[in-house]
């Protein structure tokens, strides 16, 4: 028997009572005011607002003017264990994702060494039982080493409870390595993620090729060396008829390939980033390192695109591709420092300010695309439904935040929005029926 | 206490008053003695990540000239080859407090880095492909001394504009002080969408004949390991300056050191129109201009505060 792609962490099932919080779950269609009961972590009841007492040992929250959604689902993050737990363990890590309001979340494979083999990932599930904070579900390597040569043992780290295969912070070079991990998927299964790069065309390269790069005199990345890759891995997949998702898109080609796939019937999705979504290759023009990722931040037009592209369905999911780094490997020049921003504490907020408040997408749609990457991945989506588990997140949507300003629940301080003015706050996440997150406030007081 | 970073944040005003203070400063180049007391007991810096021979001892000289202390400090057979990091260094260095440092480095931004780093003045002197400020001021009091000034002139930028950190200065710096400035190239030496910068881009030299000033940029040889170019043969088929090419009316410059036959053919280099030399001279005169407007302490900034970063 297989084992379950998301490891549940250690906490107790949650008994709480929120009180009159409005209720807003797109796919259950309630957008509307609730007192919504959890017994054992699980939805008990959701009732007209002010109906319901707390029984006896359960906590009562008051969540008038606040708003419980379904929490959300990161299908991408970097924990960085093992190996580099200088810049992230699977406790900082889910803590950071619990703040976040999320849920669930799915850990990349390259790690130190890379989870390529089921004894790692076997003693990375103990450990993720042991430590996490919310639900984790772990990917391995596509390749060996993610040499992008040797296919990884797919079938038997299937069977120990790998949700998909990546080789991501690389792509897969060989076109026909690549094809022969697409054939093998009809044994194993599971959902091959391609981060997506040609390295003849990005190598050497730090920010995305244009107009900025230019002026800075840096080697620039062109946004070709992802739209030629993703329209290889098209072909490929037309040919074989597997299942991929492509990560990280960060422009309008990549984006139009997809959307033509999809019409022709291609089991192809696709995720988006809050920093692609949101800020383009101008942000850079200061050489802040918060703002080097790969892939690059792209034009405004290419930002447009991604943000019809979530509009649309083009692009089903928002995925932050957390990807955490010590301080000190970011405080060195433009050029020296590694590629990467964390994610999870701001994407909400981030998305809320910069998209729907903007007019650019409804609330709905924002919570849909934030929980559907689940689907994606053949786990259960979170519902506000009687019996489902809870899985919520409450949060009060005027309140204004600086991010970072009170620190992160994160090891890393390496945002890309650190220091911007949010709206929208996450204020308690229960996940897999436990309390993973509540907002601490601190206020100083002189002695009298 | 105040920097030169870029050629970027300077405005026209900035850069007359250096270069006018430069032409003072020439002045003392033609005594006996060549020094002035003006920065006595004042330290400069030089921290040199890259090679340098010309621009490190053109920023001595004109400290030296100044009066002040100079200490030199290269990467190679330093701490730095033990892995310290560009900060630590930079720490560890700013405890003999040094009052300017110059700094090159081959990683663009790293002169505005430092400079968030310590309390001395921080000149850059090259910041990998980004910016030399002090080889433009140097051009550009190079070509007033010469032509009175540069408004109205065509100035064309010929060559390896992709890696060349003089270009990305000179652009700008041509274009404050008035003048027009064409960029011309191979197309996979030139960066798409350098025209941002308020240049025009040609592949050919066909106008060249438009140029009242031509800047030659130098061709490294490396650039032919990597398949930027099929041949320096064909490059300079296509874009050497000559005899052939150069208008009698028109001006030579190079930011040196020159590939004789390569950008520039060996009777360009050698004929009056060409200011090599010229330019090798302004150096020392800038330099000193650049350090006394950094480090007297009674002038204006050169630039405008900096915004207050964010967290």
């Amino acid at each position: 028997m297989r084992a379950p792609l998301l490891v549940p962490g250690p906490l107790p099932g949650a008994d709480l009572l929120l009180r009159e919080v409005h209720v807003l779950d797109p796919r259950e269609r309630i957008d509307a005011r609730h007192d919504v009961l959890v017994r054992r972590g699980e939805v008990a009841q959701i009732a007209a607002p002010g109906s319901l007492g707390a029984p006896e040992g359960v906590e009562e929250v008051q969540g008038h003017g606040r708003h419980l959604l379904p929490a959300f689902f990161d299908p991408h993050v970097h924990l960085r264990t093992p190996g580099q737990e200088h810049k992230e363990d699977l406790e900082t890590g889910t803590r950071a994702a619990a703040a976040g309001g999320f849920g669930a979340v799915i850990a990349m494979p390259n790690t130190e060494p890379v989870l390529d083999s089921a004894p790692l990932l076997r003693s990375l599930r103990d450990r993720a039982a042991r430590e996490a904070r919310v639900p984790v579900g772990f990917m391995a390597a596509i390749t060996c080493g993610l040499h992008g040569e040797r296919l990884t043992e797919m079938a038997e780290l299937r069977e120990e409870g790998a949700t998909g295969f990546t080789d991501d912070g690389l792509p897969v070079v060989s076109a026909g390595v690549l094809r022969r991990a697409l054939i093998y998927q009809r044994l194993v299964g599971g959902v091959l993620t391609l981060h997506e790069e040609d390295p003849s065309l990005s190598r050497g390269g730090c920010m995305r090729e244009g107009p900025v790069s230019a002026a800075l005199g840096l080697a620039g990345i062109p946004s070709a060396s992802e739209s030629a890759m993703v329209a290889r891995d098209l072909a490929l997949t037309a040919h074989e008829g597997g299942r991929v998702h492509i990560q990280h898109l960060s422009c309008a080609r990549s984006v139009r390939a997809i959307a033509a796939a999809r019409a022709a019937g291609l089991r192809v999705s696709a995720e988006a980033s809050p920093h692609h979504l949101l800020l383009t290759e101008e942000e850079a023009r200061g050489l802040d390192t918060r703002m080097k990722m790969n892939p690059p931040l792209g034009s405004e037009q290419d930002r447009r695109a991604l943000i019809a592209a979530l509009r649309d369905g083009t692009i089903q999911c928002v995925a932050t591709d957390h990807a955490p780094h010590a301080r000190e490997e970011k405080e060195v020049p433009f050029e020296q420092a590694p590629m990467g921003t964390t994610g999870l504490e701001t994407a909400f907020a981030a998305l809320y300010s910069g998209l729907v408040l903007t007019g650019e997408l409804s609330l709905g749609v924002l919570v849909e695309r934030m929980t559907a990457g689940a689907e994606l991945f053949e786990l259960p989506v979170a519902r506000i439904a009687p019996g489902a588990p809870a899985n919520l997140a409450l949060v009060d949507l005027e309140e204004e935040w600086v991010a970072g300003a009170q620190g992160w629940e994160s090891r890393s301080d390496g945002c890309c929005f650190a220091g911007r003015r949010l709206q929208g706050r996450v204020l308690l996440t229960v996940a897999a029926g436990a309390v993973a997150y509540r907002e601490r406030v601190f206020s100083v007081v002189a002695a009298a | 206490m105040n920097h030169l970073l870029s050629i970027e944040e300077l405005d026209r005003g900035a850069i007359e008053r250096v270069v006018a203070q430069a032409a003072r400063f020439a002045e003392v180049s033609d005594r006996e003695i060549k020094k002035v007391p003006t920065l006595r007991g004042r330290m400069v810096l030089n921290l040199f990540y890259e090679a340098s021979t010309r621009t490190r001892s053109s920023f001595e000289l004109a400290a030296k000239r100044l009066s002040a202390d100079v200490v030199n400090f290269a990467a190679s057979g330093s701490s730095v080859e033990k892995g310290e990091s560009l900060k630590d260094t930079v720490l560890t260095l700013c405890a003999h407090k040094p009052d300017a440092i110059v700094l090159r480095t081959p990683w663009a931004g790293s002169a505005a880095l430092v400079s968030r780093w310590c309390t001395a003045a921080i000149v850059n002197a090259g910041d990998g492909k980004h910016e030399h400020p002090t080889q433009a001021l140097l051009d550009v009091y190079t070509l007033i001394q010469r032509l009175g000034a540069l408004d109205g002139a065509h100035i064309w930028i010929v060559g390896d504009v992709a890696h060349s950190r003089v270009a990305r200065s000179n652009i700008l710096a041509f274009q404050r002080m008035g003048a027009t400035v064409t960029v011309a190239g191979p197309p996979t030496l030139i960066p798409r969408e350098i025209s941002a910068l308020g240049c025009e881009v040609r592949f050919t030299l066909e106008q060249l004949g438009e140029a009242d000033v031509i800047y030659a940029l130098r061709l490294q040889s490396e650039r032919m390991t990597e398949p930027w170019l099929p041949s320096l043969r064909e490059y300079a088929a296509h874009y050497q300056i000559n005899r052939r090419r150069l208008h009698p009316r028109q001006l030579v410059m190079h930011p040196g050191p020159v590939n004789r036959g390569v950008e520039l053919s060996g009777e360009v280099v050698d004929s009056p129109q060409a200011l090599v030399a010229a330019q090798v001279e302004a150096g020392v005169v800038v330099r000193m201009a650049v350090l006394y407007e950094l480090l007297s302490g009674t002038h204006a900034p050169l630039r405008a505060a900096p915004e207050p970063q964010l967290a």
